[in-house]
């Protein structure tokens, strides 16, 4: 007996506060997990949850899952950077509110011998077919994130198909993915971001940038509250409002600048997403 | 080499200092890994009691089916205790996805093979004259229950330490119940797993240093227990 009472005492000194309950006012954001890993979030999350006295809880995963998730009624508000495949989800009634955030853009990067001679290409295609040609390996995420999903989209615009013992499928996030190729001298496609929190450790030189297809552009927008009654369809749409509003946007617009010696995203809430493109095509 | 020798020297740095942000994450890494080995203990027990005394038909496949669930991988657990617990799935009213309650659930789930199939063998390997002479003592069954509980406490407290170790190391379920959330989920091991990510080699060092003292600490006081209750030879 005295056994059970001191078990009995010892589960409840072990139990959790009453401020682990689930609270019905939590907004679940499902993101990238470069939002996460370039710190971004850690600094403005905060500041909205001050604003509205809610808890965020961020599930950072690659903007595939993300998506899959919010068009599940799972999350209640999404922070992405997929743009067909956010279209396709929006145009199914998936998904409402989609409004442009901020942009950063992708670089090649790869090992400084370049073996491949990625330095010398003027388009993104002629990358595309130098590293078709298997001289050196490619390390990619392979996990269906905004980035991989990307990289599949410019492979199969050059007309080359990614197939053969040079093309790694590392199958993990983008910093796993970067240290995969340091150590393979492989070349890979990253967002700058990313890269430049993780450069010191890797052996990677930036070998090609500043094309217009590699613009990266992230999007939030929040499910479809007709379609999912269980959605915090209001605290969904206040991050919504929260992450375009013009603080926020000044923010991010100076954010990673003292750390890295340039901000890592350029704001973009006023801008149109035609624009970006017109000027991408 | 050099980095691990920084990554030690920083989680004693963490450690010493009292980081609060480590020691939050540490003290809910406890908390959940604890709470879910103390319930596996309420239902695995009984069950591996249950599996050594009785004789029952599917006995040997249910037994099979416990010893096989030691192995049971996380991931698996953690995916479906994901498609259970969300909002559209059968549990989603109880909203408890991405909550250190969801953790509970799923390191439970993990645990309780472990505990009960290390109860099953640690009562069976006691003299089966013991429960005659019993008996013939005219001990009622709960009497009976206790002093078998009682002689097999050595193996019991083993299967304790093997469930809460291997609740408080896994990675794949937290991750995918709790979702990692700063200040509400994140557990030491999810928590190395973000570092690494970020490239923060020497803090996920730290922290891994963090996990194997705290795991230490809940081991060393269980085997004191445990060998205080040993006979000398």
């Amino acid at each position: 007996m005295r056994r059970l009472a001191l078990l009995c005492a010892l589960a409840s000194t072990l139990a959790l506060p009453p401020g682990a309950a689930a609270q019905t006012r939590d907004v679940i954001l499902a993101t990238t997990t470069s939002t996460q890993d370039t710190g971004l979030l850690d600094s403005l999350v905060p500041r909205f949850e001050h604003s509205c006295r809610c808890r965020v809880k961020t599930i950072a995963v690659g903007t595939g899952q993300a998506l899959a998730l919010g068009a599940r009624g799972e999350a209640d508000v999404v922070l992405v950077h997929a743009p067909p495949l956010e279209r396709r989800y929006v145009a199914e009634g998936k998904f409402v509110g989609r409004r442009l955030v901020m942009t950063n853009d992708f670089v090649l990067v790869g090992p400084s011998a370049d073996p491949a001679g990625i330095r010398q290409a003027r388009q993104v295609s002629d990358v595309i077919r130098r590293l078709g040609q298997g001289r050196a390996p490619f390390a990619s995420r392979a996990d269906s994130s905004g980035t991989n999903l990307l990289e599949l989209k410019l492979w199969k615009e050059a007309g080359v198909e990614p197939k053969g013992p040079w093309y790694l499928q590392v199958g993990q996030g983008m910093g796993a993915t970067l240290r995969v190729a340091s150590q393979k001298g492989a070349y890979a496609l990253t967002d700058r971001g990313t890269y430049l929190a993780l450069k010191q450790g890797l052996d990677l030189d930036i070998l090609f940038e500043g094309a217009p297809e590699l613009l990266n552009i992230y999007h939030v927008m929040v499910p479809n509250p007709d379609s999912f009654p269980r959605v915090n369809a209001t605290g969904g749409a206040a991050f919504a409002a929260f992450m375009v509003a013009s603080e926020t946007q000044q923010f991010i617009g100076r954010f990673g600048a003292d750390r890295f010696g340039r901000p890592l995203f350029a704001p973009a809430a006023h801008r149109r997403e035609e624009d970006l493109l017109r000027r991408a095509a | 080499m050099e980095l691990i020798f920084r990554g030690i020297r920083h989680a004693f740095e963490l450690l010493l200092r009292g980081d609060p942000e480590v020691m939050a994450i540490m003290w809910l890494s406890l908390r959940v890994s604890g709470l879910a080995t103390a319930l596996s203990l309420v239902i695995g027990v009984p069950t591996g009691m249950g599996l050594a005394l009785r004789r029952f038909p599917g006995r040997t496949l249910l037994l099979a089916a416990i010893n096989s669930g030691m192995g049971l991988p996380p991931v698996v657990v953690g995916l479906v205790a994901s498609i259970l617990l969300w909002r559209t799935g059968p549990l989603g009213f109880l909203d408890l996805l991405y909550t250190p309650a969801a953790i509970v659930a799923a390191q439970f789930a993990l645990a309780v093979p472990v505990v009960a199939g290390l109860t099953a063998a640690a009562v069976q390997q006691l003299d089966p004259r013991l429960q005659v002479q019993l008996a013939g003592l005219g001990a009622s069954r709960l009497q009976t229950l206790a002093w078998l509980l009682h002689e097999a406490r050595l193996p019991l407290l083993a299967a304790v330490m093997a469930g809460f170790g291997a609740v408080i190391s896994e990675v794949g379920a937290s991750m995918m119940v709790g979702g990692n959330i700063l200040h509400y989920t994140r557990v030491l091991t999810t928590a190395t797993v973000l570092e690494t990510a970020k490239g923060n080699f020497d803090v996920a060092i730290a922290l891994s240093v963090v996990l194997l003292a705290a795991t230490f600490c809940v081991t060393m006081i269980v085997t004191a227990v445990q060998q205080r209750g040993a006979r000398p030879a």
